[in-house]
């Protein structure tokens, strides 16, 4: 063990979906919930990264916690935000400047679709008023595609839906807590074919925060129970299909997911074989489907057989979103990377409850969002 | 007839033209054609008229005003369709997809370069974009 190996030593959450509270109020009670189950106080805390994309900065959190003069820096990173806070925590306890921080994020968006702007996206103006820049037709378009490249049938899309719900009738920080039958789920509303009204997420609120301490600390304080193996954000490289496009090159490449997950596996000197659990970006049902493979866990088209043998459910061989994901949970940008990793925490500390997978030693985390970034966490008892 | 830009489609006697933009360095093609001080790096040239269906959707709820400016409003919005055509040795565009049902098209299809209406501008004057509909 070394000392700038970084532990997480606390986690928070403020429950995801809609409530009277703002923002800043849920990211405030989940960083206060994360300090509490460090055992440490606001004071301790050496540096702060947090991120939140529709509901202020970050660092107006700062009068509610204390002003001890701590550097805060506001992250802003797309979906990934959490994610890139995480990692930015990660680079400075690995770095060796500091020994504790936290690492955070809220959010609380508008009800319905993202409405993007093409001019802050560097597209043609046209591209928006024409109705192409909805993230949703992308996700719609991306698994249509890889439907009938690799075989994959709609029965598959409503399982993965199924799987949230029932997942979120055990999780206190889900929101949308009902199971959902599959055949409710396959007759719900087309919103953009084949997609349907329960196999996409919804912009949502909530907040996610971490206690990041370094080897030494960690031991100090008798805390060293999650350790943080590989983390890694990558951006799109040539050739990847990514949301808002006007065009593709004829010659496909690889998505900043491959990249990420691999970069993080190699970081971890770990590969799929070895992960008990994984929490992957599911924005919409066919997100997770091709993410199974883009992260290394089987191969193209393999999804089928699995979803049907239940093969990522809580009790089957590789668990997927244990917690529901952004299915059930819905998807407060700054703070939904981050929620993945406090569910892997909790299910590697064993406190998991109801949707406790047995026996989590390591666990697996990846975000995905626009305009094309991928960060991934892998967590594990050591 | 009003069309987006005049640097993405236009109308000529042999019917609509869509514009894209080769890399002066590599010769790769994108679409559309860019625009400001990364057009210097590109040559406009003409895009094929005639390819494949590479993907498809359909927009079944109204889109957000802005930036979508057609019409949009319960009782007056209708679900379009949208899909990517691969013109061969080219490029990949994302595209509306007219003159079908959803139903009936499949991936790989053969298309073809078009215009419609996406929306009226403050005169109630029809506004076009280019669109792709099977050959």
């Amino acid at each position: 063990m070394s000392d700038t190996d970084v532990y997480i030593i606390g986690a928070g959450i403020h429950p995801f979906g809609r409530h009277d509270v703002s923002g800043l109020d849920q990211g405030v009670f989940a960083a206060r919930q994360a300090l509490e189950d460090s055992g440490l106080e606001w004071p301790d805390m050496q540096f702060a990264f947090g991120g939140s994309s529709a509901a202020g900065a970050a660092d107006a959190m700062l009068p509610r916690l204390g002003l001890t003069g701590t550097q805060f820096i506001n992250i802003a990173n797309g979906c990934a935000t959490g994610g890139s806070a995480l990692l930015s925590g990660y680079w400075a306890i690995k770095s060796g400047e500091f020994d504790v921080g936290l690492v955070t994020g809220f959010d609380k968006h508008p009800r319905g679709a993202f409405n993007a702007d093409p001019e802050a996206a560097g597209l043609p103006r046209w591209y928006g008023e024409t109705g192409m820049m909805m993230t949703t037709q992308f996700f719609a378009m991306k698994i249509r595609r890889y439907m009938e490249q690799f075989g994959i049938s709609e029965a598959s899309l409503g399982r993965v839906a199924e799987k949230a719900f029932d997942n979120a009738s055990k999780t206190p920080h889900a929101w949308r807590r009902q199971p959902v039958d599959f055949d409710t789920i396959m007759s719900s509303q087309m919103l953009s074919d084949p997609l349907r009204k329960f196999m996409f997420c919804s912009p949502a609120e909530g907040g996610a925060s971490l206690i990041l301490a370094s080897g030494k600390k960690a031991r100090e304080l008798g805390r060293t129970e999650c350790r943080i193996r590989g983390a890694a954000v990558r951006t799109r490289p040539e050739g990847s299909f990514e949301v808002f496009a006007p065009s593709l090159s004829i010659e496909r490449g690889a998505s900043p997911t491959e990249l990420a997950s691999a970069a993080a596996f190699e970081m971890a000197g770990l590969g799929p074989d070895d992960i008990d659990i994984a929490q992957l970006q599911d924005t919409e049902s066919g997100a997770e489907i091709m993410h199974m493979a883009e992260n290394g866990f089987c191969d193209d088209g393999e999804q089928e057989r699995m979803l049907a043998d239940g093969d990522t459910r809580l009790d089957g061989k590789l668990p997927v979103n244990s917690d529901g994901g952004c299915l059930a949970c819905g998807e407060p940008i700054g703070a939904s990377g981050l929620r993945q990793v406090y569910e892997n925490v909790v299910q590697v500390r064993g406190t998991a409850g109801e949707r406790q997978v047995d026996g989590t030693a390591i666990a697996y985390s990846q975000v995905y969002g626009a305009p094309g970034l991928s960060a991934v966490c892998i967590v594990g008892r050591q | 007839m009003q069309l987006i830009s005049d640097n993405v489609v236009e109308l000529t006697a042999h019917g609509p033209v869509l514009y894209g933009g080769r890399a002066r360095d590599g010769g790769s093609i994108v679409f559309p054609m860019p625009e400001g001080a990364e057009a210097a790096l590109f040559d406009r040239v003409t895009l094929k008229s005639e390819g494949t269906l590479w993907s498809y959707t359909v927009q079944r709820f109204p889109p957000k005003n802005p930036p979508f400016i057609g019409p949009n409003a319960p009782e007056t919005f209708r679900p379009f369709i949208v899909g990517y055509v691969e013109l061969p040795g080219e490029v990949i565009v994302e595209t509306r997809i007219v003159g079908v049902e959803a139903e009936d098209l499949r991936v790989g299809q053969p298309m073809r370069l078009t215009t419609t209406e996406f929306a009226r501008d403050e005169t109630g004057e029809p506004l076009h974009t280019y669109a792709f509909e099977p050959s």
